[in-house]
Order: structure tokens, then sequence, then C-alpha cells
């Protein structure tokens, strides 16, 4: 065989590459579990704190703005049109599901920030129908999240956050925020939609970082 | 399994909210009034929408989606947030 590219199991190149992810898929799912979590399996809850938003693609837009340069407007169009990558993650919920091998697609914040000149340390997330979480910019940056609108190659569902939603797998799923619009940069951390609420200002499931304290 | 594309809203009635809150409330708060701080809308608790598989029970205004009472039992602590609702009034006493 030999080259790194082909895949042991199948004798195959790997059609799926994700960023940050290599190696980790062949790992045993107990480690892939943090403390407190169960495998959900094949079922994928929907956690709804309102109504689904119901935006039409031609009033959809994605918007950089707070502590910034320039304001940033993405139209739909604009956003299909940036360049996509795929990402398999797990991911983990704050009620103790977590899901292996999540398929997406979309576009890395990193793109959306593009030449983005700020100061910034922090990011408030929005989304239609209110929704908000906080997060630092550097758990947004550097390869670690997307604005995704595909699932296991359709597009995404409402009820699971479409037409984009935000994908931070390494945090805890309430800050992936569903129908997502936009993020506002500051140099103050403000705290978002269940933070406020007394959830973790952070959201680290593997130091279970569920609640305010944690 | 198959799931509608357009699945309907997963608002509950406010009888999914009685039971948690009743750990709390020492009155049915179902047949208080409350008056939604968004709106102004003064209504019976039973006409407000409730959201209950979140992290947390989400109650909100039917005319404006207003968010007037948050509660959570989760992680041993109770929680209840109450910012948006301006004016709560429970009949009796």
């Amino acid at each position: 065989m030999g080259t790194n590219d082909i895949d042991p199991d199948t004798g195959t190149a790997p059609r799926f590459v994700s960023r940050g992810f290599t190696g980790r898929a062949r790992r045993p799912r107990s480690a892939r579990l943090p403390p407190g979590q169960y495998d959900v399996g094949s079922g994928f809850p929907v956690l709804s704190a309102g109504p689904t938003p119901n935006t039409h693609l031609s009033r959809w837009d994605f918007t950089v703005q707070g502590q910034v340069d320039r304001v940033r407007h993405y139209s739909w169009a604009d956003f299909r049109a940036l360049p996509r990558e795929p990402v398999e993650v797990d991911i983990h919920c704050v009620t103790s599901w977590s899901k292996f091998d999540t398929r997406w697609e979309g576009v890395s914040v990193d793109t959306l920030l593009g030449d983005v000149e700020s100061g910034a340390e922090y990011a408030l997330a929005f989304s239609d129908g209110g929704y908000t979480t906080n997060l630092p910019l550097a758990d947004i940056t550097g390869g670690r999240a997307w604005v995704v609108d595909t699932y296991d190659g359709a597009p995404l569902r409402p009820e699971h956050g479409g037409p984009a939603r935000l994908l931070v797998p390494h945090l805890y799923f309430w800050k992936s925020a569903k129908w997502v619009r936009g993020l506002v940069l500051g140099e103050v951390e403000e705290l978002g939609f269940w933070e406020r609420f007394g959830y973790h200002r952070y959201g680290d499931p593997w130091r279970q970082q569920r609640y305010a304290g944690d | 399994m198959s799931t509608p594309p357009n699945p309907p809203d997963r608002r509950l009635d406010i009888n999914a909210a009685a039971g948690p809150l009743a750990e709390l409330f020492a009155v049915d708060l179902t047949l208080a009034t409350v008056q939604c701080d968004g709106c102004s809308n003064t209504t019976d608790l039973a006409r407000y929408d409730v959201y209950a598989d979140g992290p947390g029970l989400v109650i909100r205004c039917q005319g404006c989606d207003h968010v007037v009472l948050r509660y959570s039992t989760a992680g041993g602590r109770l929680r209840l947030d109450m910012t948006g609702t301006r004016l709560l009034v429970i009949p009796g006493g």
C-alpha cells in the first residue's frame, strides 16, 4: 500500500477529510465520550427554545459587526460562493447526549472573518428568533468553527438550524447556534441566551462546564 | 424513520409547565395572569407557549415571542428567570 492516503479498512482513499480531526475517528468510541454523556446513536434530538424561524433565503444574510473596521454582509448567494469545507465531528449536547461522526459542510468562520481588522477577543453569535451565544474569538477561528448549511449531504433542515447554523464542535452544542445570522465582535464578553440563565460561559464538554461555576 | 420536511413548531401548552413550576411555587401558576415585558400584553399564563425540550423550560408570549419565564432544575439547582415578566398576578391569596 504505500501511501498514507489509503484507508486501511476500505483500501480506498478517504473521501472525507476533516481539519483537526485526522486520526481521531479511529479512537474507540468510549474514549470519545466526554464525562456525563451518552451515545445517542443514530438519533438526532431536536431541542428548541422557541418557534422555528422561517426566513426566506432572499432575506437571509450573515453579518460580521461590532468592533470591526468595516461591517461585512454576506447575502445567501455571497455565502454560497465562499470556499466550502466538509467537516466530520462528534457533537456533545449539554442535556447529556453525544453524537459521533456527524457530517456537515459549510464555510469556515476564518473565511467569513476574512480580512476583518479587530482587536476584539469575544464574539456574540446571533440568530433569527433572538437566540444568542457567546464565544471567545479564539475558539471560532483557527479552523475550529464553521457556518454550515449541509448535514449528511442534504440541505440542513429547519429544525436542526437550517438554512445555516454555527458549528463549534469542541464546545457544548448550545454554542452551535441554530439559524445563525451573524457575529458581534467585542472586547467584553456579553453573555448569550443560556449563559445569562446560568449556563457556563465557555462550555467545554470535557471539563463538564455545564453551569456557571462548574 | 421519516421526519416531515417542515415539522410544526415544538411549542406546548401551559400544562407542560405546571408540574415543574409546582416544585417552586406553592400556588398554581397556571391560573396566573402575566404581563409580557416585550409587548405589554396582559393575559392568562395559560395563553403563553411552552418550549420544554431545551436546557431549560421556556415560556414565550404568543403575541411577540418574547421570553417571559425560564425555569430549570438541571444540575441539582433550581433556576428561575422572570426578567421578561413585567407583572405576575395570581388570584386568591
